[in-house]
């Protein structure tokens, strides 16, 4: 019984802080909205006994990519009276796109037929250790069979990187910055200038 | 009442069309475009999941992993080019992207 309440409670809340976060009029509730969706997305998650990736979406998108979304939103000086304009003349197009295809989703994932044969097939695949936990399993898969996709993820965040890093950098005029090597080349022949100034003149 | 695999994949269909949805009625605000995608690449994360926890096999969930990394990826470039158009041009209206001619 509490399994079901709990499902029922977390996708709610998911489904309905996701209306309120493409609905929402300041960008900021949109992205504290994201933040909800995804926390209780991490509660299914839970629910269904992935619990590695349930702490890791809290940890990536909650701490991580919802407040770059936040920062974002915040440092830009951005109209968004304006960008709201025309919004209403897209929706009966949009929510009758939407209606279709989620009409179609359901259709297709309800009337699927034939699992069971292939379920087992792929259980035997690679069988779910019931024993270790699920990040130990995860652990002994990653590293092992899919050692060189692991890599790529990596190599991926890493492009991500110095992409966001080459395009955001700029060098502006006028601006004062350290140049260590001319500090740590410095000498005292010429940072130290002797004189001999005599009384009551000054320099 | 028994909550099965087609619950999940019902929710997960939910956030993937409120996704597309959003694209949609949002058309001109980038950002809310960048956090829609985010919460589709949510919805296929649900599936994959369910699926994976439902046919006892863990390579649903390695899989939804790499989806996760791609999608921060994903929101951290498409970020930085948001910020790098908005120092050009002042705005973010996606209408007016085409100034390039391309």
């Amino acid at each position: 019984m509490l399994p079901t309440i709990a499902f029922y409670l977390f996708s709610g809340i998911a489904v309905g802080s996701g209306l309120m976060m493409i609905s929402a009029r300041n960008p900021v509730h949109s992205v504290l909205y994201l933040i909800l969706a995804f926390f209780s997305s991490a509660g299914l998650f839970v629910l269904l006994g992935a619990e590695f990736l349930a702490m890791l979406l809290v940890v990536v998108y909650v701490g991580a990519v919802a407040v770059l979304f936040l920062f974002v939103v915040m440092m830009l000086d951005i109209d968004f009276v304006q960008l709201r304009q025309g919004m209403m003349q897209n929706l009966p197009a949009s929510a009758t796109v939407g209606l279709i295809l989620l009409a179609e989703l359901i259709l297709a994932f309800t009337a699927r037929n034939g699992a069971g044969e292939t379920a087992e097939k792929i259980a035997e695949a690679a069988p779910m250790a019931e024993q270790t936990a699920n990040t130990n399993a995860l652990g002994q898969v990653i590293y092992t069979d899919y050692f060189f996709m692991f890599q790529t993820a990596g190599l991926i965040l890493l492009v991500a990187m110095i992409g966001a890093i080459v395009l955001t950098l700029r060098h502006r005029e006028g601006v004062r910055r350290q140049n260590i090597s001319e500090q740590v080349n410095r000498d005292p022949k010429e940072a130290v200038v002797l004189t001999n100034p005599r009384p009551g003149q000054g320099l | 009442m028994e909550i099965g695999l087609s619950q999940y994949l019902i929710v997960a269909a939910i956030l993937f069309t409120i996704g597309i949805f959003g694209i949609f009625l949002n058309r001109k605000n980038i950002i809310v475009i960048l956090m829609s995608v985010e919460l589709m690449l949510l919805a296929v994360n649900i599936n994959l999941v369910a699926f994976s926890s439902f046919l006892g096999n863990l390579i649903g969930q390695v899989f939804a992993m790499f989806v996760l990394t791609v999608a921060a990826a994903e929101a951290a470039i498409g970020l930085a080019i948001l910020v790098v158009y908005f120092r050009n041009r002042g705005n973010i209206d996606v209408e007016d992207v085409n100034l390039m001619k391309g």
